[in-house]
């Protein structure tokens, strides 16, 4: 077994792996991340058949939780699957914070989250602001101390898709990009390493000033969102909020209540950053 | 990196034992417990032991989703319970949903996935009008041969799942197929078969949750469980006279926990009797010898004869690495084979296995 060890926000991960080639990618995307001793979670990497072993070399996804029907990714696509890998641990059975499927950026100690669904743009959105006076916190998810409702950085490789890949290898000219990975089941697909005040801080909470749910491709306009409405999509953006009980819905409730929120449209990178910010300076 | 799941049997069997774990030990303890679906049953284990602060917080959050697995067992069982408000017999909670509804030892941490209920075999019609009908339950798949080998050679409905919940719910008449060799006697189980106390949940201080009894419910007589001496017996003949084995470790830490809470003068002797008229001695007395040799649970003297093959059961419920994978192939397959065997006499597994091959082959 050839064996990683990772570091991202609260969370370690253990990946064991059958090849010793997703090993070396992760080690030298993640180089700058702190290496673990004991492991939250184990992800395994293996072959689905040994048939799979030698010709059209596949990757099935595997480890302390699983997906009963995942199907297993081509060779080539192996660093994804190590991801997906991290982030089902992450989404089935991480228990210690409200888990949210969203993105998030800080400044002055406050954070703002965005969610949505795939190709609403909350990844890139994040990891442009990361270029652009904010910390980068995450671009997966958000994790929400039960406690205190502070939001934690999870700030694992920025996952990049289809377009945003030429939009971001514009914008960050000295970016570490991993490999290209074309016709994956999400399309192109290239990490990027995130900034490195992002990792420096990944231990570093901020409070949620704004929660914004973006949505691209649609003619700019921002709209208020009611909490009734807020409430029934933030569920719905979290893994963990049933399992959580009744700790879980204090933490979501107070989320509600004192974070506003908006909808905005965009149709460019610079016209939701423009949005963003004029947000940001009204509302928190 | 540990060879074998000795590690977490050691670690259940006695905590103080995961002191002397390096990280490397306690990494590899946590995926052979997730694996083996008992890190819950471990997290409750190790509530009181000095671990780093990873492994606390690793625990920790096992606990919080065995009491979340816990609260939604026992919803389940209260769903059913009222779709079969109109059915006059008794409905029988087996497995994790019974301990945790019986507010059992073996119920704490348990890992909980389907929900499993007995009923009299000449009621299924009913119960299963009323499930579909008034629970909202529906056919999970439908294949003709699959749907009439359940009927005629189960001991259990097919699978039904939630329209809505996504939850499933196994309707069982007896604990062993029909055409296994053991025919235990259903009827007398259903008999002995005892009301729980109507539960709500209510963890006590953050920690050990535990049921209480409250008395306000309009029925109280129709959710049971089964007697002690069943409960072990049914958990017995669930592990050696029908599955592979798979999962073992669990099944078998279920049964210690309850011979260790059930252990009373007379228990051992209506134990030997109840099995007996069950026609599950063998799988009852391995049972208890197993676990007295891995769990250390409390067994009368002459439970204790060791018998040659035991080693061979060891070797595969123990067959699982410090990365969480199953290991020792072929000992897995010839348990399986086994399974099989066991569960049909040859000239049905055969036509059983050409009816399957052939479909799968239609099927390309």
């Amino acid at each position: 077994v050839h064996e990683f060890r990772v570091q991202v926000g609260p969370a370690a991960f253990r990946i064991g792996s059958r090849w010793a080639q997703p090993v070396a990618q992760l080690a030298s995307l993640y180089a700058d991340y702190p290496k673990p001793d004991i492991a939250d979670f184990t992800v395994r990497l293996d072959a689905p058949s040994m048939l799979r072993r030698f010709v059209r070399r596949q990757v099935a996804i595997d480890g302390d939780y699983m997906l009963p029907d995942a199907v297993p990714l081509p060779f080539g696509q192996a660093l994804l699957a190590a991801e997906m890998g991290m982030n089902l641990q992450m989404a089935l059975g991480w228990r210690r914070h409200l888990l949210l499927h969203a993105s998030a950026v800080e400044r002055e100690g406050r954070a703002l989250i965005m969610t949505g669904l795939s190709g609403s743009g909350k990844s890139t959105l994040s990891a442009l602001l990361g270029n652009r006076g904010w910390r980068f916190m995450g671009d997966e998810f958000v994790l929400l101390d039960l406690e205190s409702g502070a939001a934690v950085p999870f700030p694992r490789l920025i996952s990049l898709k289809n377009e945003a890949i030429g939009a971001m290898q514009a914008t960050v000219l000295d970016g570490t990009f991993g490999p290209l990975m074309s016709g994956t089941p999400k399309g192109d697909i290239r990490h990027l390493v995130p900034p490195t005040d992002a990792i420096v801080r990944m231990a570093e909470p901020a409070q949620p000033a704004l929660l914004l749910f973006p949505r691209f491709g649609y003619r700019g306009a921002v709209r208020e969102v009611a909490p009734g409405e807020n409430f029934m999509r933030m569920t719905q953006a979290s893994t963990n909020y049933v399992a959580l009980g009744e700790a879980g819905f204090k933490a979501m409730a107070r989320f509600i209540q004192t974070v506003p929120a908006r909808a905005i449209d965009y149709q460019n990178g610079d016209e939701a950053i423009a949005l963003v910010e004029k947000l940001w300076e009204r509302l928190a | 990196m540990k060879r074998d799941a000795m590690l977490l049997v050691q670690a259940l069997r006695d905590p103080a034992s995961t002191r002397s774990l390096d990280a490397e030990g306690l990494t590899a303890l946590i995926a052979m417990a997730r694996a083996e679906q008992l890190i819950g049953t471990l997290a409750y284990r190790l509530a009181d032991e000095a671990v780093p602060p990873k492994v606390a917080d690793i625990l920790s959050d096992a606990r919080t989703n065995a009491e979340y697995q816990r609260r939604s067992a026992l919803w389940e069982a209260d769903c059913a319970r009222r779709a079969l408000a109109d059915y006059p017999g008794k409905v029988v909670l087996l497995k994790g949903t019974a301990y945790v509804a019986a507010a059992l030892q073996a119920g704490e941490g348990r890992h909980i996935g389907d929900l499993d209920i007995m009923v009299a075999r000449e009621d299924l019609p009913q119960v299963e009008a009323l499930l579909l009908k008034k629970g909202g339950w529906e056919w999970v798949k439908e294949d003709a041969y699959d749907d009439s080998y359940y009927r005629d050679h189960m001991h259990e409905l097919p699978p039904l799942i939630h329209k809505e919940r996504d939850r499933m719910i196994d309707v069982h008449h007896t604990i062993l197929p029909l055409t296994a060799r053991a025919r235990p006697d259903a009827g007398a189980m259903l008999a002995e078969a005892s009301a729980i106390k109507p539960v709500r949940p209510e963890p006590v201080e953050g920690r050990v949750a535990r049921t209480r009894a409250s008395t306000s419910s309009a029925r109280t007589d129709q959710l049971c469980v089964l007697s002690p001496q069943d409960m072990v017996i049914h958990s017995a003949a669930h592990l050696f006279a029908d599955g592979d084995l798979a999962g073992g470790l669990r099944n078998l830490w279920d049964i210690h926990c309850l011979l260790t809470e059930f252990d009373s003068a007379n228990f051992w002797t209506e134990l030997t009797n109840r099995a007996k008229h069950h026609q599950l001695t063998e799988p009852v007395a391995r049972t208890a010898r197993l676990g007295n040799h891995l769990y250390g649970t409390k067994i009368p003297k002459d439970w204790q004869r060791w018998n040659a093959r035991d080693k061979w059961y060891i070797r595969r419920l123990t067959a699982r690495d410090g990365w969480g994978r199953p290991t020792r192939k072929f000992i897995c397959l010839i348990f399986y084979i086994r399974s099989h065997w066991l569960r049909m006499p040859p000239l049905m597994l055969a036509r059983h296995l050409f009816t399957k091959w052939r479909k799968a082959k239609d099927k390309k």
